[in-house]
């Protein structure tokens, strides 16, 4: 391995790396948005609005992200829809995204007890205090370890977003690999950039699922 | 004595199934009714209705003058006044013992926050948990989590407390102390209608005495009597298996 | 729209022909990581510190490496150092059960150590033997515990297969780039038909594996 050509990538990668955190961190909050008002209208039954949503879910978690960001990306603009690469990543991460999250906070207000709501209830509460006090606090604690889970798979998906040209890691180390041959630094830098993305958040995220049943039940 | 809870001609069922058969009660301030039965004659389902907690089929439910109909918006309304225990520990996981106590206080009925916790303590302090305060529901014996269930129906200020078989999934050194609270309330002269399975403590502590079998009042009237000389063929075969004898 | 495209000549059994490409490596790579998931599996339960240590490892970089990247370090990487001449069918085999069996490993883990010890207790009470206890009481229920979710890692597989033509394998993607290309002229739309073609594609081989994997998980729930 050459020190020197490490060094001499590495501002590559770190502007790589940047544009890829950028662009997953801005899907994941689009997710999570995305997540949530599906969550809601399935859990609250809301009218043809379910429908979609379970539409839409099934759609998203039952194909890969290569092929929806090739939909949006090449497919679309055949029929006038464009977008940039940077927004189509964005977009697509936080569609295939939010299936996830919205099965993960459904289950979450799904698993709560059904006596919660009633004593609730029969303590006088109305519908929104209910929810917002006794059934959102509880749901949210048991999808914990569920939305770790998808935060760390979106964040390994962001490897994906090289296919429709954006400049990410992956395109970087493919493009110097093909262009010098310098594969062993390349792959060192590749690995190094998505352990630093990576592994903070896997650790954090260990931390959280423990505390948020710590500090929720009280054990 | 004036009343405080009339049902009338209440009719109950889960699709085919009928459950409540046209119950007619009246209950009176200040008065402990203590339903019993058997196992699926339909107390549990008769105090949900009264709480609102069921849509009803045909009668009605009054509150002083005000009807009770869940179907209807402005039940929590009811619900306020009426508080309910019920026999799962139906406390917040997420919640202290505190905060489970106050929390309503303060969203329904718009209480300082000082004020409710105040008046918590106090209530605590008579079931004597008021140590606990900090505790999570998880780290409290079942027998310690139904007396904070009471405490926090309590806050509340209601007028009529609903007991749902309360003991029924403690262990059996537990009981006693979530009966004696009740008991303490009892003489408050606090109205109070409960559905249990303890014979013995339902005769210390009822002033009226409801049999419901097969979605049916089938007596009301005076405990003693009733566990002494029931009328019923029904009730008589409900009561001796409560009795052993080895012949 | 550009659907006509697919049914000029032989277009639509070639880009099922891409899939059939993909569903192979797919196939291929599923039966691996069962067969050392579950082997993996068994002995990650034992309490031995360092095969705790080494399987650790293990799911940790499968846990935060995006396969992305492990289907570089094993095509660019493993030629450049040995010198071998991996074809990209044989890297993407290796990397997909590599990854594979590391999730089924932690799903046959986590099936095991879920069995309450009650059940071995009570059936030692009744007087089984260890095997009895074993084929009767214990595996089955491992068997509904991990069935649906072994059932979903499948799709989790097969959606991530998609991946290989970015290595250069002719895949249903690729055959559908093709196709797009040498009808440029003829229908501009093409792109459009093509790729909402294949996303549907994707769709039918996986819904109703993940329906089957749903249907087992509440079927068995209690």
């Amino acid at each position: 391995m050459n020190t020197e050509v490490l060094r001499s990538y590495l501002p590559l990668f770190t502007e790589a790396f940047l544009l890829t955190v950028k662009i997953g961190w801005i899907g994941i909050a689009l997710s999570f948005l995305i997540g949530f008002v599906c969550a809601f209208i399935r859990y609250f039954r809301i009218p043809v609005l379910t429908g979609i949503v379970k539409g839409y879910v099934e759609l998203f978690r039952n194909t890969p992200l290569l092929i929806q960001l090739f939909f949006i990306y090449y497919g679309l603009p055949a029929v006038g829809i464009r977008v940039s690469a940077e927004v189509c990543g964005a977009v697509g991460l936080g569609l295939l995204g939010g299936s996830y999250m919205t099965e993960s906070i459904r289950s979450g207000l799904e698993a709560v007890p059904y006596i919660q709501t009633e004593s609730a209830l029969s303590l006088g509460m109305t519908k929104t205090a209910l929810f917002v006090h006794v059934i959102l606090p509880q749901a949210l604690s048991i999808s914990v370890p569920a939305l770790v889970a998808n935060l760390i798979f979106l964040l390994k998906e962001t490897s994906v977003f090289s296919a429709i040209s954006l400049m990410d890691l992956m395109f970087t180390a493919k493009d110097l690999i093909g262009l010098y041959y310098n594969t062993t630094e390349s792959l060192v830098l590749l690995v190094l950039f998505y352990i630093l993305m990576l592994l903070p958040v896997s650790i954090a995220g260990s931390l959280i699922e423990k505390k948020a049943r710590f500090k929720m039940f009280g054990d | 004595m004036s009343e405080i809870l009339r049902v009338e001609h209440l009719k109950k069922s889960f699709d085919e199934l009928m459950v409540l058969d046209d119950i007619n009660l009246s209950v009176q301030r200040g008065e402990v009714v203590v339903i019993v039965g058997p196992s699926g004659c339909g107390k549990s389902t008769f105090l949900r209705c009264i709480n609102g907690l069921e849509e009803i089929q045909e009668g009605r439910v009054l509150l002083g003058d005000e009807v009770i109909n869940p179907a209807q918006k402005g039940t929590n309304k009811h619900r306020e006044k009426i508080g309910m225990v019920f026999q799962s520990y139906d406390l917040f996981p997420h919640k202290t013992i505190l905060e489970n106590t106050t929390l309503a206080p303060q969203k329904v009925l718009k209480r300082k926050k000082d004020d409710a916790e105040k008046e918590a303590l106090e209530l605590l302090d008579r079931v004597g948990l008021a140590s606990r305060k900090d505790s999570y529901p998880r780290m409290l014996s079942g027998g310690q989590k139904q007396r904070v269930a009471i405490v926090r129906a309590l806050m509340m200020h209601p007028e009529i407390l609903l007991f749902d078989e309360v003991t029924a999934a403690l262990d059996p050194e537990m009981v006693r102390e979530v009966l004696d609270v009740i008991l303490d309330l009892a003489k408050q002269k606090r109205t109070m209608l409960i559905v249990t399975h303890e014979m013995a403590f339902a005769k210390a502590i009822a002033d009226r005495i409801l049999f419901l079998d097969g979605g049916q009042v089938i007596e009301d009237g005076d405990p003693k009597q009733f566990f002494e000389s029931p009328r019923t063929e029904r009730a008589k075969k409900f009561l001796s298996t409560f009795e052993y004898d080895r012949s | 729209m550009g659907f006509e495209v697919l049914f000029k000549g032989k277009n639509l059994i070639r880009l099922l022909g891409g899939v059939g490409v993909a569903m192979k490596i797919s196939a291929v790579s599923v039966l691996i990581s069962i067969v050392l998931g579950i082997v993996i599996g068994m002995i990650m339960t034992l309490k031995n510190p360092v095969i705790r240590a080494v399987t650790r490892v293990y799911l940790e970089i499968v846990r935060i490496m995006p396969q992305m990247v492990l289907l570089f370090i094993v095509f660019f990487g493993v030629t450049k150092l040995t010198g071998l001449n991996l074809s990209a069918e044989a890297a993407s085999i290796i990397v997909f059960s590599f990854w594979g069996t590391a999730e089924m490993a932690d799903l046959v883990r986590s099936s095991m150590i879920s069995i309450p010890v009650i059940q071995y207790e009570s059936s030692a009470a009744l007087g089984l033997t260890k095997l009895q206890t074993y084929l009767y009481v214990i595996i089955p229920q491992i068997i509904r515990r991990l069935l649906p979710l072994s059932i979903n890692l499948i799709t989790r597989m097969i959606k991530t297969t998609s991946l290989i033509m970015m290595i250069g394998i002719v895949e249903v993607l690729k055959v559908g780039q093709q196709i797009i290309e040498a009808n440029r002229k003829s229908s501009p739309h093409a792109a459009f038909g093509v790729f909402a073609v294949i996303f549907l594609l994707y769709f039918l081989v996986c819904w109703p594996i993940s329906k089957l994997a749903g249907y087992l998980e509440k079927k068995w729930e209690n």
